[in-house]
């Protein structure tokens, strides 16, 4: 995978100045992506995920430092001018956030954002861009399309302003698109839909996608690889059917037992994981799951353990004390 | 899920319709006209069938209300509704032009501090901290005294005394505004700093500053006529709301009403100008949060 890799991220670090000191937000991760495939990136608030994607995307914060090499399509995007950088993410890249609330232009209307997009980017003339505008969005499936055009955000469904944001990201033919957290703001029958919209739209246009988000059941089934990422570190990637049938990471099991179950016994408590993630002003001198894991030994509290394949060439995980079997968790 | 969604777009359009004409009141519109009624009158000054505002009629000094002069004269014989009309000239052509400076320069210097941040921004600001330190009229006493009178000296004093308030609203709206999303996801596509500015943060800019505008509008007003009532403002004998305050002054012991009318005519318009621009905002703002 790693000879055709579209995008890879290599030993890319993201270093943040607070008043309380150095915040450590991403620790030397390593990933990569192949046009066509799905990368789900899990784990629960401030573990990194969303710098990891802006240092991807190249829009950290101005006063953030970042180290290492982020490869899109053979070219360092550290190392491109802003100029270059623009005209790359242009024509290849894309993002879709959060919350479709704020990632569209409150005051100007649905017509207005999508075909000036279009107009920038493919030099259409406006009645193309117009044509191209409704095409799109009867794709991420709006009805009555042609009306969405003069509508402003605010008229518009939670879902629906999602599809629209997947129609400007989608607009310039993106060949890696970034949906991060794209359907946590949403309720759970609109996100199945936008999961498979998402789906659909990557396998129809072979592009690469970075799915990023806190729910190891929104990647089940719609990714080829996973990595999981606790407090600024990769702790384990393997493509998705392996990770599930063969947890290996104490922390990926944790959380996957965290996600309430329909068939648990009535007024079973959830398994949370107890405690908080590490300081990341302060990092830890052994594994930063150690104080939160019920496995971990004395070596875990002295030594962090390194990204490996120990037994599998697919599999990587960070960890001493390997769960077994991950028994009657998989599947 | 179709027919879902339809349903819900058809509830949602004629939602904000049926809000906003409940929402502004009696007030707003009552302010809307005195607006129109001061505009019109303004502009048409010259065709109304009025008295000169400058004929003195040493016979007819301080004439109470009459056919002839509806409003009496001043003390000067000259006819008091004429001189208020004219002098609403004055007062809305330094009070609209000023704040267009304030709101031009003020807002465009608010926006690139706020969105390029850095140096440039601690200029801006510090700069206009020095600004904001002096006494504004004390500062304009001094400027008028040095250029000269005139109304074009003094919206330009009253324009550049308004900047800092045009950029200190522009400043707050753009940072708020560069760090959300719909900026980030432009910029990951590839727009040019230009075109977010213009294309992304300004139209976003302009509500809160239209807003501000109407206020600006309001302060300048009475600043006009501070500085028209010390006799530093529009020259005389050109007719001012403020040099007629200053003017009626000195009867008003005889004849109140003198000082009072254009105190009024003032009230009235710096009342009405606040409150189209408070209620404006607060249109716009819970708009914004409810997004």
């Amino acid at each position: 995978m790693t000879v055709s890799a579209l995008l890879s991220v290599e030993d890319v670090a993201v270093d943040l100045p607070t008043p309380r000191g150095n915040l450590r937000a991403v620790d030397h991760v390593d990933l990569s992506v192949a046009a066509g495939q799905t990368l789900g990136i899990v784990g629960e608030s401030g573990c990194g995920k969303t710098m990891l994607s802006r240092a991807i995307l190249q829009l950290l914060p101005k006063q953030a430092r970042l180290a290492g090499r982020v490869l899109f399509d053979g070219q360092d995007l550290l190392r491109l001018s802003a100029r270059a950088l623009r005209k790359l993410r242009a024509r290849s890249l894309a993002v879709v956030f959060q919350d479709p609330m704020t990632s569209l232009n409150p005051v100007l209307t649905v017509g207005t954002q999508l075909m000036e997009t279009l107009r920038e980017h493919l030099a259409l003339d406006h009645s193309a861009a117009r044509a191209r505008s409704i095409a799109l969005l009867a794709e991420v499936g709006i009805p009555a399309p042609e009306q969405r055009l003069t509508q402003y955000p605010h008229e518009l469904s939670g879902g629906m302003r999602q599809r629209v944001a997947i129609a400007i990201a989608l607009s310039c033919e993106p060949r890696l698109l970034i949906a991060d957290e794209p359907t946590t703001a949403l309720d759970v029958t609109i996100q199945a839909q936008i999961l498979d919209l998402l789906a659909r739209e990557q396998r129809r246009r072979h592009m690469a996608m970075i799915l990023i988000t806190h729910d190891l059941g929104v990647v089940a089934g719609r990714t080829d690889e996973v990595a999981v990422m606790y407090a600024g570190r990769v702790v384990e990637r393997a493509p998705t059917p392996k990770l599930f049938k063969r947890m290996r990471m104490p922390y990926t099991q944790a959380l996957l037992a965290a996600i309430p179950r329909l068939d648990a016994p009535p007024h079973a408590p959830l398994p949370a994981i107890s405690g908080r993630p590490p300081d990341p002003t302060r990092p830890l001198e052994g594994c930063s799951f150690s104080p939160r894991c019920r496995h971990a030994g004395p070596r875990c509290h002295r030594e962090k353990p390194v990204l490996r394949d120990l037994e599998e060439a697919d599999h990587h995980y960070a960890c001493f004390n390997p769960l077994k079997i991950a028994a009657g968790l998989g599947s | 899920m179709a027919t879902l969604e339809l349903g819900i777009r058809d509830k949602v359009v004629v939602a904000p319709a049926r809000e906003r004409s409940r929402g502004l009141g009696l007030l707003f519109w009552a302010a809307i006209a005195w607006i129109v009624i001061i505009f019109a009158v303004a502009i048409l000054a010259d065709l109304l069938p009025l008295p000169s505002p400058t004929d003195m009629d040493m016979l007819e000094k301080r004439a109470a209300f009459s056919a002839a002069h509806w409003l009496g004269t001043d003390g000067l014989g000259r006819d008091e509704l004429a001189r208020l009309i004219f002098g609403a000239r004055s007062s809305l052509v330094v009070g609209l032009c000023a704040p267009v400076i304030g709101v031009v320069i003020g807002g465009a210097l608010g926006v690139l501090a706020g969105y390029f941040r850095g140096r440039f921004e601690t200029l801006v600001v510090g700069s206009q901290d020095v600004l904001l330190a002096f006494p504004p009229l004390i500062l304009a006493l001094a400027v008028t005294a040095y250029l000269g009178q005139s109304i074009f000296n003094l919206t330009l004093i009253l324009g550049v005394l308004g900047i800092p308030a045009f950029t200190r609203v522009a400043r707050a709206a753009t940072l708020a505004l560069s760090r959300r999303e719909f900026v980030i996801a432009a910029q990951a596509l590839g727009a040019t700093h230009a075109r977010i500015l213009l294309r992304e943060l300004l139209p976003n800019v302009l509500l809160p500053l239209t807003a501000f505008f109407l206020v600006g509008v309001a302060i300048t007003i009475v600043g006009e006529g501070a500085l028209s009532f010390l006799g530093l403002g529009v020259p005389p004998p050109e007719p001012s709301w403020g040099s007629m305050i200053g003017e009626g002054r000195e009867s008003l012991d005889i004849a109140p009403r003198l000082a009072f009318l254009p105190a009024i005519a003032m009230f009235l318009s710096v009342l009405s100008f606040n409150l189209v621009g408070d209620r404006l905002r607060a249109l716009t703002d819970p708009r914004q949060g409810t997004l």
